[in-house]
């Protein structure tokens, strides 16, 4: 066995276990910051594995997106709303957990499946590309895989929307979580600068 | 490779003509170009501790360090040795892992993107071909680490300046990606020896900064606001928030947010340097002096006369914009966060995609100047 063989072992052993370990740290730990932190991590092996598989554009755009966006605002927004509150005893609690399993393993069934009936080999050692799949990519996102393209930018725009919508209060004339008509005047107040009413 | 020294190859014949396999030879020059590449880093900070300490001194008409070694050029080793002997603190509410993992989060990213500064031809770690677009996603990971660090202290200040940075690295992120972006246009590559080689046509005349003026602006402008630099220093404004994220730290773990940061400014000049000063090249090209002069641009001696410019250059290049970035520092306000953001989003991020635009329209129309 090569040196760069037993590198490879090693890399993928390690990273592997990041995510397994990481990924169940995310879903069973109490603490809701240590899960978004545990997160990022299992993030970052993903782009590892990237790395690993060559894809190293890919690997960059999963650390610039996940890591670096989602990651970020996850956090971000469990800082900004971390109260310390029991949370509340739920009554269907059995039914919820029957449903959740049932949906994760059709899901792990589904990839089961795909695992299975890909052709994982590549046909020639030529086949693969390696640096030269950062410009691949491109070409397939402006030609066969134009629509999805757009269609996610449309996607990404809705939210964008959406967020407004929830920030700006004004534009509603009731409460989203209250239900009670908006105080139109105290809004006005607090978007004026504090400086300007005091000369 | 068409011309230039390639170190790694005579280094790995050297070591075949001593019996030993090239994957072995391969794996004793492996960590060599890392380890340089860390001292210098290393020493480049001294050197700019240094710089801002006689610099901010002279900007207020004081003296400055004067006593340690000549000029006062060992003060910086003594603030490193006194920070390495003192007690590492944890507070007791604190958090002891993540207080532990941000200050390492902050700095290893920063090291890591020194991957791909290049100081010649073959002088870089590695030539990886997404090249400048490593160094965009490693620095989306430093929100995290500061963040992190300003969660775990338990202390209102540094939970402000962690959300503050965070905020901050988001909003300028966004046109620093897009200025970067009309360079990889015009370069049609991400990889920064192309960059370079891309500006090296004419001399001073092919640098990218007549190119993309206002590219290089924004591009500065946020590269300060990364670096938290004074006019955009926020998340440790001392007079609000004490020291912000780095508050409750002492020791070595404070050391490595004062690296970080100061690795932080040396790399993002280095960046501009590259990206919009031509990088290694001499204001002449070097080429021409050789022809000029009648020498063979391929001979040792010239070679090696070469790569000792390219350094000399870049490393030139970039002091220059730490010293500009100082002189910054010592003579500007800093901005309020509602200015920051403002000129974040509404002024930089509306100027940079117009940037790019324009770019992509005269790359179309005129080929042989914005790279065909």
């Amino acid at each position: 066995m090569s040196i760069a063989i037993t590198t490879q072992i090693i890399c993928f052993s390690i990273l592997s276990l990041v995510i397994l370990i990481g990924a169940l740290g995310v879903v069973l730990l109490e603490s809701i910051v240590y899960s978004a932190f545990l997160l990022g991590g299992v993030f970052m092996s993903v782009a590892g594995l990237y790395l690993l598989l060559n894809a190293s554009f890919v690997a960059a755009a999963q650390v610039l997106v996940y890591v670096g966006a989602v990651n970020v605002l996850i956090i971000f927004a469990i800082m900004l709303v971390n109260k310390k509150e029991d949370l509340k005893p739920i009554s269907d609690i059995k039914s919820r957990r029957i449903i959740s399993t049932s949906i994760c393993l059709t899901l792990l069934s589904l990839l089961i499946r795909v695992d299975l009936t890909n052709v994982w080999s590549l046909s020639s050692p030529q086949n693969s590309i390696g640096e030269e799949s950062t410009i691949r990519i491109g070409e397939h996102l402006f030609s066969d895989y134009l629509l999805p393209f757009e269609v996610a930018s449309v996607l990404l725009l809705m939210a964008m929307i959406g967020a407004i919508v929830l920030a700006r209060r004004d534009v509603m004339s009731k409460d989203i979580s209250t239900g009670l008509p908006v105080d139109q005047e105290l809004i006005e107040k607090s978007s004026e600068p504090l400086l300007t009413n005091k000369n | 490779m068409e011309y230039g020294l390639d170190l790694e190859y005579s280094f790995n014949e050297f070591l075949k003509g001593f019996g030993l396999s090239s994957e072995i030879a391969h794996i004793i020059w492996l960590p060599l170009p890392m380890l340089l590449v860390l001292v210098a880093a290393v020493v480049g900070v001294l050197v700019t501790v240094w710089l801002e300490r006689k610099i901010s001194a002279a900007a207020q008409q004081r003296i400055g360090p004067e006593y340690a070694g000549a000029l006062g050029v060992l003060q910086p080793i003594a603030d490193g040795l006194k920070l390495l002997v003192k007690e590492d603190i944890i507070p007791a509410k604190a958090d002891g892992i993540l207080f532990t993992a941000g200050p390492i989060l902050v700095l290893v990213p920063v090291i890591l993107s020194w991957l791909i500064v290049p100081f010649g031809q073959n002088l870089l770690i590695s030539n990886v071909g997404i090249g400048i677009f490593l160094w965009i996603a490693l620095s989306s990971i430093q929100p995290i680490g500061l963040l992190m660090s300003g969660y775990a202290s338990n202390n209102k200040y540094s939970l402000l300046g962690g959300l503050r940075a965070a905020a901050q690295s988001i909003s300028y992120e966004i046109p620093l990606a897009l200025s970067v972006l009309a360079i990889v246009l015009m370069t049609n590559s991400l990889s920064t020896i192309d960059i370079v080689n891309q500006q090296s046509g004419a001399g001073i005349l092919s640098w990218n900064i007549w190119r993309q003026p206002v590219g290089f602006i924004v591009f500065w402008i946020c590269a300060l606001a990364e670096c938290e630099r004074l006019p955009f220093d926020l998340p440790e404004a001392e007079e609000e928030l004490v020291a912000g994220y780095q508050t409750e730290y002492a020791g070595m773990k404070f050391a490595l947010f004062y690296l970080g940061s100061y690795i932080n400014l040396i790399l993002s000049a280095l960046l501009v340097s590259i990206l919009y000063l031509g990088g290694w090249g001499f204001p002449i090209p070097v080429e021409l002096i050789a022809k000029f002069l009648n020498l063979p641009i391929n001979a040792p001696f010239i070679q090696v006369f070469t790569a000792s410019i390219g350094i000399v250059m870049t490393v030139l290049k970039a002091y220059l914009l730490v010293f500009i970035a100082i002189l910054l520092r010592w003579t500007t306000p800093r901005v309020r966060i509602d200015q920051l953001l403002d000129l974040g989003w509404k002024f930089l991020l509306p100027i940079s995609l117009a940037n790019l635009l324009i770019t992509a329209g005269l790359k179309l129309a005129f080929p042989q100047f914005f790279g065909g």
